[in-house]
């Protein structure tokens, strides 16, 4: 069957901000399905509120909608487009919850959309769990037993048909309020009894535990005419009751038989079949009893996932493609396999490596905390090696999470190490080799843990071996079974207590060196041409490097996590794009299994490959490019360029030193003076003493962090002596030797965020972003706008002079990025970045003009002036406005306190655009969850600081039509301005409190600014309660004025939606690049 | 433990690994099988007979060895090649290890080799001849070794792998069998058997050489034709006893092996394909229904389709590289599919055929109580 002839124009919904669970991967499957709706002829239209993903380019659809993804805003794209068809399987939960919202309202009947990939009711039957369990049940298939009880009268029945453990959930609470499990009879009775106490409708939903059972995944694809095929099957080696995502996974599968595999492949056939996915791919997850075999089905995703990307970039197998061709019409037989050109896509792949996926926590961030089935993890590493030893050995070392390899955990006595085994952990992988070493048997490992022996023993098996690489002599023999079991130099050379230089060049000098094996998704069955490569220790590889020396070598930016995302993945895919328009060869490493990046079809030759100076120099040595490029993938290449210029390696662009002076203080100061230009004080302390002594000098408060870190890492505002005291205690390791960076900070002013590129000669200020939240809180962190909404010209004007003359200096080559702060009129440099910042993304689609590509030809020598338009050289700027919004982790963080502060916390942003600031603030915010209302109880308590400030606020919500309500003092104040204000009791003062009034959704707007000690308890309550509650809370009073100003406007007209292909026609230079 | 093995090819590569199986030395066609899972099942398929098999699966024996998993009562492969065999097995269904299993049946295996530096010499330069060695010594002689080694073509290995008295097949009877297959075991699949029984059959094996008189005379409803090793041509009294069969009007299923003797007896020719398809991914289209079916296949011969007659229609295609993988008569009850229905390894999308020759099976029946019927009125 052919594509289907009577679609035309197809809408593409993606999925907004990189959240936890929800990943880059949908940018990398969007951008597929766009591609390969746009090779088919369709034209092709887009929404998607997050303007740092690839798909959102203005080239990539026909019709690129940057719009909150609300059933209000998708209603306004479909009325302006008049799609035929909407693809939601590409874009995560969210474009399926979306596109369910939009059916429900009969949105998508009115304008005759018509749903591919998944029909209404087959999404509906995969989400509902009970019409989940009868489909299930009506093919015969085995889930976990439960029941649902009303009061406690047959509760030993039900015990004794579920079998102990029990899990008991309370139905309708808030995050599974009132469940828990229950080991014995006692327990359950307790749990049953609050769980019923809890529950609005009484009711308790008991389940049998499949806790510990093995867990397995199939990423399947099934066309219209019922042709079905498993593309991977995923192993996790951490059992059931960890969220796949938080879970070490597998593929393929290892612990399955053939019969017990190819049944579960028989259930997947029967299961897709029955939910009714027709044209696509689908994620179907089984557990397994590990004594008696026993499968049941855990859950299906009817559309593309995190699990199918890694499938895709595990088998070579393009799974988000495909799904997109299928959702057309097409059948698997009609589609050929990319990889080997000869073959058709209708066959499952076969492979002959073994792939690791790990999870990366933000454990810097949140702390330690325990694994359960929300997922908690914010970025993941996959590594490809002949043997899981290998793998998992190079995918731990590539999540650069300090371990070289496959390391011990902290050292506790045997007890504790159990207990750090038994319970699920984000460190449990570490404490497990710890256990090894202490000599505790895998079976009982195994006991306490329910990680199945395979894994352990093959763990056991790297133990056992490091024990002779730590003494015999360092021979070939010995290094090479070093590497095939994974071990990094870095190891090695901690091992034997030398030099990772002395490992490599013995290694090098011994012959002993990686071959590279192609992922061509059929084990070497057809010749293949796709130039995807991983590396191993074996006699012979598969690559042939290229002839040309016109190639260029991206390093890509690594596991995802908090303050280095898919902006960096942005910048790299951009280079590669970059350099292939002109003529060169992209050579791309990463090991982000979400990314574009890794997309073999985005670069000319793909290393999967962890990003670490050993890997690299490899990399490097058999490709023999022309030059690196460092600049594009955040922290993970510039942390190597040092060593890699040191080891002969060409970086293109600006020069690592230049990198220095940037990130040393005394240099930096130095630079700043010579090119007059003010920063706040600031001081180099070593320890508490200096510390103190630095602060008195500059003045409190002060900012303090710790040197080179990311994403404001340990960053704080310290207001006196002690807390500085105490900061120092906790952030320095005793006996380390750090360098704490303090400065004034300057309270109350108001940051800037500036990019540009330079050649040497010109500098182009690509972009000046004025941040909504005073200076404290961390940018990534902030929102801002572009074009400045409040700055004189003449501030503007010397912020301009600084960052060309800052980065003329610096001899930047590529990006610069610079930090400032406005305080009365005054221009401070904060900090200065010469290499690609997390807004090129936000800047390149606001301005219309590709930044990171324009970068890189700059990088191949061109000039600025032969790239930018003159127009946009001399500083114009859009006639529209664009906000960034970042989005918040909090909520899957328990106990977490939902404030901004000068450590970043985010894990995506959205971007609003629209005519003016309040507009695009607006739908900034509409596109961050945290709608603004337009009438309602605002609730305002503020510190003694913003009292007077938050006066105007409101007199203006008053005046809006808002009610004002308050405790004792802010009423009392607000009142003595002839501010009628409802008083309501503070926590602890009687009932109804303020959270009171919370819970009972009498309020739609909460102003609360968090004081510096005092009253953290009561602010917390509430800053926690309307987060859990989906009331939005502004901590700021910058952000409350921004608010205001859009809630005036929102209540006077509806926002529009506008493309960017439209917008950009309104800019006073041309977009149109093509011509390099 | 760290035994030395070898493995030296005709064309004179050799690879230095380390024993995973028996001591000794084997001789054998080096073949490749892309199954991820199946090794058990493969192991003991007697296909495999005078093979050495190399999975390219880099690890091999994570589940160990089951009681239900055999293709035939014991391993008839000549090596096993693999990267790394599993020591430390691990399945509720686990009776022992890969590298027992091998030893206690006297097979050799090499591991620790680049299996898929070997896959590309294989794949590139055709299925070579090879040697296994764990015996010390001049690696190079087994060279030579390798070059003397006979050649699968010509090689009557059905009558070598065949059992050698007729027994019925009763593991997995349904209650009440109504109908009676004999199975020409050329080297037998258990799963062929075990898709048999559980279709509702009484299933009755005989040895390859049994005469078509021989057959039937136990009044079966249909002959199945089995799968097993090397080269159709020279099993030359099965043939005949194939053609007497089709003669005879009945119901024919032949499998793999069974296919192309099947082709050879129907008139057609055979070939030796470059490196043959062995793995569980093959996409197989069926022309009557236009579905694909993901099929295990294990063979490294095949039936010319433009030498056969023209009754004779091609059912199935592989969609990899267009090869012939099913015929059927346009007028006699006769089919056969190159692949394995029964997979074992493998998907079990192909065993909708086993229905499809029931009901060959069961349509001679009815023609025959009818013709019975039509004589007693007449």
């Amino acid at each position: 069957m052919p594509k289907r002839e009577d679609l035309k124009k197809i809408l593409v919904i993606g999925s907004g901000s990189i959240v936890i669970g929800q990943g880059c991967e949908f940018d990398y499957s969007g951008t597929q399905g766009i591609k390969a709706l746009r090779e088919e002829g369709y034209e092709t239209v887009l929404i998607n509120s997050n303007p740092a993903t690839i798909m959102t380019d203005p080239e990539l659809a026909d019709r690129t909608y940057i719009e909150p993804l609300t059933p209000e805003f998708l209603e306004k794209v479909i009325a302006a487009e008049r799609p035929q068809a909407v693809l939601p399987t590409l874009g995560g939960q969210t474009a399926l919850n979306l596109t369910v919202a939009a059916a429900e309202k009969g949105i998508l009947k009115k304008y005759n959309v018509e749903i591919l990939g998944a029909r209404l009711e087959t999404i509906r039957k995969a989400e509902d769990r009970q019409l989940f369990k009868q489909a299930m049940q009506k093919i015969g298939l085995d889930l976990p037993r439960s029941t649902v009880v009303t009061d406690e009268s047959d509760l030993r029945q039900v015990a004794r048909d579920l079998g102990f453990p029990v899990i008991v959930r309370a139905s309708f609470t808030l995050g599974g309020a009132g469940g828990g499990i229950a080991y014995h009879f006692d327990e359950l009775r307790t749990r049953v009894q609050t769980a019923l106490e809890m529950s609005p409708v009484k009711k308790v939903l008991l389940e049998e535990s499949i806790i510990g059972w093995k867990e397995f995944e199939l990423e399947v694809m099934r066309d219209r005419k019922d042709n079905f095929v498993v593309i991977c099957t995923i192993e996790n080696l951490d059992p059931m009751g960890v969220h796949t995502g938080d879970s070490i996974t597998v593929a393929p599968a290892m612990t399955l038989t053939d019969r017990q595999y190819q049944e579960m492949r028989d259930d997947a056939k029967r299961i897709i079949s029955e939910i009714g996915v027709e044209t696509g791919g689908c994620n179907i997850q089984f557990a397994v009893h590990p004594k008696t075999g026993r499968r049941v089905v855990i859950e299906i995703n009817p559309r593309v996932s995190r699990s199918s990307a890694l499938a895709s970039k595990a088998t070579g197998f393009p799974i988000a493609k495909i799904a997109a061709k299928l959702a057309v019409g097409f059948t698997l037989d009609e589609i050929t396999n990319d990889i080997t050109k000869a073959t058709p896509a209708c066959f499952e792949p076969s492979i002959d490596y073994v792939v690791t996926k790990v999870p990366r926590f933000a454990t810097e961030k949140f702390g330690e905390f325990p694994l359960d089935t929300a997922m908690k993890s914010v970025g993941e590493a996959m590594a490809i090696g002949r043997t899981f030893k290998e793998s998992l050995q190079k995918a731990l070392r590539g999540l650069e999470s300090g371990k070289k390899g496959f390391e011990a955990g902290e050292d506790c006595d045997e007890e504790t190490l159990l207990q750090r085994i038994a319970t699920p952990n984000s460190a449990r992988l570490y404490h497990v080799k710890s256990a090894l070493l202490r000599g505790i048997s895998v079976t009982r490992i195994a006991e306490v843990s329910h990680i199945d022996p395979w894994f352990l023993n093959q763990l056991r098996e790297i133990v056992e071996f490091e024990a002779t690489l730590a003494k015999a002599p360092l021979d070939a023999d010995l290094l090479r079974s070093a590497k095939r079991l994974g071990f990094s130099d870095a190891q090695i050379a901690h091992l034997r207590n030398i030099p990772q230089k002395t490992v490599r060049t013995r290694r090098w000098r011994l012959g002993v060196r990686p071959s590279y094996k192609l992922v061509d998704t059929c084990a070497g069955e057809f010749p293949s041409s796709t130039p995807y490569f991983y590396s191993t220790y074996e006699d012979t590889g598969d690559l042939v490097p290229s002839k040309t020396k016109k190639k260029v070598m991206i390093l890509g930016s690594g596991p995802n996590r908090i303050g280095q995302g898919i902006e960096f993945d942005y910048c790299c895919v951009q280079a590669s794009k970059a350099l292939r328009a002109m003529g060169w060869q992209s050579i791309m490493v990463n090991c982000n299994p979400e990314t574009v990046s890794t997309d073999y079809d985005a670069s000319d030759r793909l290393y999967f490959e962890p990003l670490t100076l050993e890997d690299v120099l490899e990399i490097y040595d058999v490709e023999k490019p022309a030059g690196v490029i460092v600049q594009f993938g955040g922290q993970t290449p510039l942390n190597l360029a040092v060593a890699l210029e040191k080891a002969g390696v060409p970086i293109l662009g600006t020069k690592p030193s230049a990198i220095d002076i940037a990130e040393d203080r005394k240099l930096f100061g130095a630079a700043l003076k010579k090119l007059k230009i003010l920063a706040p004080e600031s001081g180099i302390a070593q320890n508490a003493a200096s510390a103190v002594k630095i602060a008195r000098r500059i003045g409190y408060p002060v900012m303090v962090r710790p040197s080179y870190v990311l994403g404001g890492r340990a960053m704080e505002i310290i207001f006196d002596d002690q807390s500085l005291i105490d900061y120092v205690a906790r952030t320095v390791k005793p006996g380390s030797h750090p360098s704490l960076l303090i400065d004034r900070f300057l309270a109350d002013a108001t940051e800037l965020d500036v990019d540009a590129v330079c050649d040497g000669k010109d500098v182009w200020i690509s972009g000046i972003m004025e941040h909504i939240e005073e200076a404290g809180i961390h940018s990534g962190d902030s929102a801002c706008t572009l074009p400045p909404h409040s700055l004189q010209p003449a501030t503007l004007a010397i912020v301009r002079e600084h960052t060309r003359k800052l980065a003329l200096y610096l001899k930047v080559k590529g990006l610069i990025n610079i930090q400032y702060a406005i305080k009365d009129e005054t221009v401070y440099v904060l900090e200065a970045n010469p290499r690609a910042s997390r807004t090129v993304p936000f800047v390149s689609k606001a301005a219309g003009l590709p930044v990171a590509r324009i970068a890189t030809w700059v990088m191949m020598g061109k000039s600025l002036k032969s790239l930018v338009p003159a127009a946009a050289m001399k500083g114009a700027v859009p006639p529209y406005t664009a906000t960034k919004e970042a989005v918040m982790p909090f909520i899957k963080f328990p106990g977490v306190d939902p404030r901004l502060g000068p450590e970043m916390k985010s894990t995506g942003e959205v971007m609003g655009l629209d005519v003016d600031f309040p507009r695009s603030y607006a739908k900034s915010q509409e596109a961050a969850a945290l709608s603004l209302p337009t009438s309602g109880s605002v609730f305002i308590s503020v510190r003694d600081a913003d009292k007077a400030e938050v006066l105007h606020v409101a007199r203006a919500l008053r005046q809006m039509g808002f009610t004002l309500v308050a405790t004792r003092d802010t009423a009392d104040f607000l009142g003595r301005h002839g501010l009628p204000t409802d008083r309501v009791a503070k926590i602890g003062e009687g009932k109804p409190d303020v959270v009171d009034l919370l819970k009972q959704r009498n309020l739609s707007l909460v102003i609360n600014t968090p004081s510096g000690k005092r009253a953290r308890a009561d602010g917390y309550m509430i800053r926690r309660t309307a987060l859990e509650l989906d009331i939005p809370c502004i901590t700021n009073v910058r952000s409350v004025n921004a608010a205001v100003h859009a809630i005036s406007v929102l209540q006077g007209a509806t926002l529009g939606v506008r493309p960017l292909q439209d917008y950009y026609k309104d800019l006073p230079y041309p977009t149109d690049l093509r011509r390099t | 433990m760290n035994d030395k093995a070898w493995l030296a090819l005709e064309d004179g590569t050799i690879f230095a690994g380390r024993s995973c199986g028996a001591a000794g030395e084997s001789f054998g066609e080096t073949v490749f099988n892309t199954a991820m899972t199946g090794y058990q099942e493969i192991i003991t398929d007697a296909s495999y007979c005078g093979q050495l098999v190399t999975m390219t699966y880099p690890q091999i024996g994570n589940y160990g060895i089951t009681a239900r998993d055999n293709e035939s009562l014991r391993p008839r492969l000549s090596g096993f090649i693999v990267r790394e065999l599993c020591r430390t097995p691990s399945n509720h269904e686990s009776i022992e290890s890969v590298g027992n299993f091998l030893k206690k049946h006297g097979i050799v295996g090499i591991e620790e080799i680049d299996t898929r530096a070997l896959t590309l010499k294989l794949r590139d330069r055709g299925a070579l001849r090879g040697v296994i060695s764990t015996l010390t010594g001049d690696p190079k002689r087994l060279v030579a070794k390798a070059k003397a080694t006979p050649s699968m073509a010509g090689q009557n290995l059905a009558a070598v792998v065949t059992c050698e008295a007729p027994y019925e097949w009763t593991e997995g009877v349904v209650v009440k069998p109504d109908l009676h297959v004999i199975v020409m075991d050329f080297g037998v699949k258990l799963g062929i058997l075990r898709c048999l029984a559980a279709m509702g059959a009484r299933v009755t094996v005989v040895p390859a050489g049994t005469s078509a008189e021989a057959i039937l005379r136990r009044n079966p409803d249909g002959v199945v034709l089995s799968n097993g090793p090397g080269d159709p041509e020279p099993v030359t009294n099965a043939i005949s006893t194939i053609k007497t069969l089709i003669t005879e009007r009945m119901p024919i299923f032949g499998i793999c092996l069974g296919h192309q003797l099947l082709g050879l007896a129907l008139g057609g020719r055979t070939y030796k394909l470059k490196f043959g398809h062995h793995g569980s991914n093959h996409p197989v289209k069926d022309l009557e229904t236009g579905k694909i079916e993901i099929s295990s296949q294990n063979h490294g011969f095949c039936v010319d389709l433009a030498s056969l007659p023209a009754e004779v229609k091609t059912t199935h295609v592989n969609l990899n590289d267009g090869t012939s993988e099913g015929m059927a008569h346009s007028t006699l009850p006769v089919f056969s599919v190159q692949y394995h229905p029964e997979a074992s390894a493998g998907p079990h999308d192909g065993r909708y055929l086993f229905e499809r020759f029931r009901l060959k099976m069961i349509e001679r029946r009815q023609d025959i109580s009818r013709g019975g019927q039509r004589r007693a009125q007449a």
